[in-house]
């Protein structure tokens, strides 16, 4: 019996990828989460961060959307999944600043500032 | 009986006519199967996305304080319509199929006194409808200077709606889209996305799991049923833009079939009549020659 399991991300307009793997880490609202073979069915969503995907040695950068894992599928819906590896270096300062900006407004709410916060720090440590 | 030089001219018109629906069809063939892709790798995410949620609506504990995106407003008063149109023409009866569906549902609302609200995607469906119904327009929206529609539009026409339905404009949303079905079938669909409709997909309850959460259920919910929506619609676009391809090559087909035919016709009638001036020619002379 192998100890794998199904992972498939997909966005709106197409499915970035679908292989098998061991663990998967994903940033999952209230933390990190490493889901292995047989873990309990279970529905949350995603703070922005990084997915990690082991023995392919692949990771994603999303800030936001919604993982399900039932039957032994892990499915990820986002629509800001990307690659790390195709992501264009010079935007992630754009990205950075643009963040940054945002949470020196007055009116953003604090999830908001918990979420924008993540975002930053993770675009930070991309170390492309 | 139009001289040879009408009809000459005649042919070589229907003939640059037939070029350019050609050249249109090709466009479109090509733009189809880009089109018809999108729309296919789309599918899974909003059926997915649909799946989680009626998962979701299954465990949630106190059905009464769900929120009122999925059990919606308890009334059924104001209905917002959202017609999804191509902005473009000549493409068949992409735009017609839709609009006279909406135009159905429009009169079947206003019959039992209920209020009407309507949104448009798209130049061509407003020009349709605002002859009748333009007053219930409220929003319209067109995306003509974009090249392709990203989620980034669905989510300008999500987000509006879901506006909308917080300051209790309405009580029930509907779409109307073209579903792409293959080349040359489109099914114009009406579907109701506010509250959620959760009958059509009953056959997966046997399959139920006890999901565990986190957050909990509601919060959840909340952040997830607004991306419904904008899923929703995108889902609408992309089966929009792969039917209006489709149609617009079955229309451009047809038409340069149709200049074909007619390029037949008129060269026979141009033959017959140059004939004919011939033998009258002939006639006149032989007769001319006879009375000498």
């Amino acid at each position: 019996m192998s100890d794998k399991f199904t992972v498939e991300i997909i966005s709106p307009d197409r499915s970035i990828i679908k292989v098998d793997t061991t663990e998967v880490i994903i940033p999952a609202y209230e933390g990190e989460m490493g889901i292995l073979k047989d873990h309990i069915p279970l529905i949350t969503f995603l703070r922005p961060g990084k997915i990690k995907i082991k023995d392919i040695n692949e990771e994603f950068f999303v800030e936001e959307g919604i993982v399900e894992f039932a039957n032994n599928n892990l499915l990820i819906l986002s629509s800001t999944a990307k690659n790390i590896s195709e992501i264009d270096k010079g935007s992630i300062e754009a990205h950075i600043t643009d963040a940054q900006k945002r949470m020196e407004e007055s009116k953003v709410t604090d999830k908001e500032k918990y979420l924008l916060s993540y975002k930053i720090n993770t675009l930070k440590n991309l170390n492309l | 009986m139009p001289s040879l030089d009408d009809l000459k001219k005649r042919i070589k018109s229907v003939k640059s006519t037939q070029k350019i629906t050609k050249a249109m069809k090709m466009v479109a063939a090509a733009k189809l199967r880009k089109a018809q892709e999108n729309a296919e790798k789309g599918r899974p995410y909003s059926k997915k996305m649909q799946n989680i949620i009626l998962n979701l609506t299954r465990s949630i504990s106190d059905p009464k304080n769900a929120p009122k995106l999925l059990s919606g407003t308890g009334n059924d008063k104001t209905y917002l319509c959202v017609v999804l149109t191509a902005d473009r023409g000549l493409c068949g009866g992409f735009n017609t199929n839709i609009c006279k569906l909406a135009k159905t549902s429009f009169k079947k609302i206003l019959n039992e006194q209920k209020n009407l609200k309507i949104i448009t995607v798209g130049s061509k469906g407003f020009d349709q409808i605002k002859r009748e119904y333009g007053k219930y327009v409220v929003k319209k929206y067109s995306f003509k200077e974009k090249k392709q529609i990203t989620f980034k539009e669905a989510d300008t026409v999500g987000n509006e709606i879901i506006r909308l339905f917080n300051q209790n404009e309405f009580d029930k949303c509907i779409l109307f889209f073209n579903n792409f079905k293959n080349v040359i079938t489109q099914i114009p669909q009406a579907q109701q996305i506010i509250p959620v409709d959760n009958k059509s997909t009953k056959s997966q309850e046997e399959n139920f799991l006890p999901y565990e959460f986190e957050p909990d259920e509601d919060e959840i919910l909340e952040d997830l049923l607004p991306k419904n929506i904008s899923t929703q619609v995108f889902k609408a676009f992309l089966e929009n833009a792969a039917s209006e391809q489709g149609s617009r090559m079955t229309a451009m087909d047809n038409a340069t079939r149709n200049a074909g035919d007619l390029v037949d016709k008129l060269t026979i009638n141009y033959n017959r009549s140059r004939q004919a001036s011939i033998t009258k020619e002939l006639i006149e002379i032989i007769s001319g020659a006879e009375s000498l």
